[in-house]
């Protein structure tokens, strides 16, 4: 035994170099509209006029509705707040991919995408008001709840399929995260469960280049985010995230591939975010002006679609005028509901703690009533 | 009526759950084909498939991650952790979803899960192995613990914990999975979470013990009665949280006298808690202060040192001694 060890480490210190060789997967970003706003008719997915238009009239109130957010919070009518702006495309495309039944494992920058699916946004920005009563979606609606720590929900939509299928049913379950996720244990050990479970779920990581301050460079050594599915043994791909067309194109095969039982797909979106990670993070400290101006002048999903609407004859400044009255009117109707939505019991905290309340906390809530009487603040 | 160990009361467990109720699946490393380290799933893939026995990648997070997103899609996932010393790469997803996810969504989600896991030290394991664990869990809102002593409780409990509406952690007492057999009914029944068991009655003072410590105090109870009379009430508290007040105190109030006994590092563990707890409630029942008899406030030791690390029944009876002549 010691014999034949001894001789294999002399044939191999022979041949000092050459055992090791580098492998570098290509995975090109798939794009259908140019950053001109130019395409390939051949290229353009299977969708309506009014689909398109459909497209475009939610990545419009997106924006609206975070530009509306952002200046709550500054006005100190909402609390920290995290923006969507820039990655529209990206949410809008992949979630529109949906049918009602499949479900969504938001992130907590994941508002359009959420909305896309049947989110009410008056919920959300309830949510982001600090109100629990914003976090889960109504019955019917297959949003799960947002998850802050990161990554942490990819094993979720892999648990949930998993349960689907038992059901016997046929539905995807696409899951969000960012480019720092991907860094997470839960990516990893989640992707590793979808590939070894086969499990109908789409992992779509919106690639927007800043784990709040720290650059993609610093989060992986490896070129692409797409490349990662490799190792897990499932496709992978590359999107201009800012291509709403190519971000629906790419995520709707990758539904339809898990409802055929044809298992997992990791997405990578790359995108753009122009605001800060949240209200409270200040990203001149760590990124350019310039570089911002980069994205949004030249990149920006909804110009870029914009100008595609209109070079087909479906779009015009008439419109866009008609669009931009019509869904601030909406917008000033969501913040008005989420505002005037009637205020939280203090008991609140207790009730859903269990099905049924443990002595201590029924002793607790009791207290807590007997103190607001005493500050005559008794409901 | 069959007399089975407490680990084959958990497999006996399993199987009548999964067998009344198809939204029950096992889960967890090498729980299928080989029926778990222990056999606590032995037998089980046979019967069930590997669709509902699932043996999964190695990786403890996404075990309970993905048990938390089968339980929030209406399955009632029981996910093993094979040693509570890997209980950590879950904690994330024990505390950050699986005990909120009810007061998160307002009562839109639930998790009814259990987390099995074998805990506490007495197996000559290596390190990691041998912790206990269960203050930390207890100190979760909105998760249950859950800890049996006995086969017939063992089996009682862990058929309520499957059909608990919100998650349990069910840790088992490993060093006592086949130290004695006693008679378990055949099919369903159960044991109420929330409620201790009266091991034996007494009339000087409290022994208030769970999981493996449990025979450990009705040994220190027996030497403590022949050699000097004195009548030990044993309390074994079958749930850690949410506590059985109304045992602990009643008893407290009844004897005036209380020896806690835990595995656990006695700093912040269980014992703390319900010294409060006997303070605010029976303070001026008391004949003398109330006695800990726990682990060290040391890492715990490895087989070698094991047993001097672990209390013992002569470390309880002195703990009596002080209880009783203070």
């Amino acid at each position: 035994m010691a014999q034949t060890r001894g001789k294999r480490t002399r044939t191999a210190s022979r041949r000092v170099e050459g055992w090791i060789k580098p492998v570098e997967p290509e995975f090109e970003t798939i794009q259908i509209l140019r950053d001109d706003g130019s395409y390939d008719e051949a290229s353009l997915p299977d969708l309506t006029d009014d689909q398109m238009k459909e497209l475009y009239e939610w990545m419009v109130f997106a924006r609206i509705l975070d530009q509306r957010a952002l200046n709550m919070q500054r006005q100190g009518r909402m609390g920290t707040y995290p923006p969507v702006g820039g990655q529209e495309a990206a949410q809008v495309g992949s979630a529109y991919a949906l049918e009602k039944e499949d479900w969504l494992f938001p992130s907590y920058r994941e508002s359009a995408a959420m909305m896309v699916h049947g989110m009410p946004p008056e919920l959300t920005f309830l949510y982001w008001m600090g109100r629990e009563e914003g976090a889960a979606a109504p019955e019917g609606v297959n949003v799960f709840t947002i998850s802050i720590p990161i990554a942490t929900q990819v094993p979720h939509a892999v648990g949930a399929a998993w349960a689907a299928r038992l059901r016997g049913e046929k539905k995807a379950f696409l899951v969000y995260f960012g480019d720092g996720g991907t860094s997470e244990g839960d990516f990893h050990e989640g992707a590793n469960f979808a590939g070894v479970f086969k499990a109908p779920v789409v992992l779509f990581c919106q690639n927007n280049h800043y784990a709040i301050s720290v650059p993609l460079e610093r989060q992986t050594a490896s070129r692409t985010i797409a490349q990662k599915a490799v190792a897990y043994g499932f496709p992978g791909v590359r999107v201009d995230g800012n291509d709403v067309l190519a971000v629906y194109a790419v995520t709707r095969e990758a539904v339809e591939r898990a409802r055929r039982g044809e298992g997992p797909t990791l997405i990578e979106a790359v995108t753009y975010r122009y605001g800060p990670h949240t209200t409270a993070d200040d990203p001149t400290r760590y990124r350019t002006a310039d570089e911002v101006k980069e994205w949004q002048e030249r990149r920006d999903p909804i110009m870029r679609f914009r100008r595609f609407l209109e070079s087909r004859g479906l779009w015009s400044e008439a419109q866009e005028e008609e669009l931009q009255e019509r869904l601030r009117e909406r917008a000033a109707e969501v913040v008005r509901k989420a505002e005037n939505y009637p205020k939280p019991e203090p008991t609140n905290m207790f009730d859903y703690m269990y099905a049924e309340l443990p002595w201590n906390l029924k002793e607790q809530r009791e207290a807590l009533l007997q103190e607001l009487a005493e500050r005559g603040e008794a409901r | 009526m069959p007399r089975l160990t407490l680990v084959q009361a958990i497999t006996d467990a399993l199987r009548v759950e999964m067998r009344r109720d198809d939204r029950v699946v096992v889960l967890g490393e090498d729980v299928g084909v080989n029926g778990g380290v222990f056999r606590a799933t032995e037998g089980l893939i046979e019967e069930f498939g590997p669709d509902r026995v699932i043996d999964t990648p190695l990786a403890e997070s996404a075990i309970i991650g993905t048990a938390f997103g089968m339980a929030v899609y209406g399955l009632r996932p029981v996910p093993e952790i094979q040693f509570c010393g890997f209980l950590p790469p879950a904690y994330d997803q024990i505390i950050s979803h699986v005990a909120r996810i009810r007061n998160r969504s307002r009562g839109r989600f639930t998790a009814p899960m259990v987390i099995r896991a074998p805990y506490a030290g007495g197996i000559h394991a290596p390190e990691h192995h041998s912790e206990s664990p269960e203050a930390f869990y207890a100190h979760i809102p909105g998760l249950k613990v859950v800890i049996p002593s006995t086969p017939y409780d063992a089996k009682g409990l862990l058929i309520s914990a499957i059909r608990d509406p919100d998650p349990v952690l069910f840790l088992e007492p490993k060093s006592i999975y086949r130290a004695f057999r006693e008679e378990v009914p055949e099919g369903e029944y159960t044991v109420p979470i929330g409620k201790a068991r009266l091991v034996r009655e007494g009339t000087d003072v409290t022994l208030i013990a769970w999981g493996a410590m449990v025979p450990v105090a009705e040994q220190a109870a027996r030497q403590v009665e022949q050699e000097h009379g004195w009548s030990c009430e044993i309390i074994d508290l079958r749930t850690i949280s949410p506590l059985d007040r109304d045992a602990v105190v009643g008893s407290v109030q009844k004897t005036g006298r209380c020896v806690i006994v835990h595995e656990a590092p006695r700093q912040c563990g269980l014992a703390a808690e319900l010294v409060a707890l006997i303070n605010e409630h029976a303070l001026l029942y008391l004949e003398a202060p109330v006695v800990r008899v726990t682990g060290f406030d040391t890492v715990m030791p490895l087989l070698a040192l094991e047993q001097e690390y672990l209390p013992n029944p002569q470390r309880v009876v002195r703990g009596i001694v002080k209880a009783m002549t203070f």
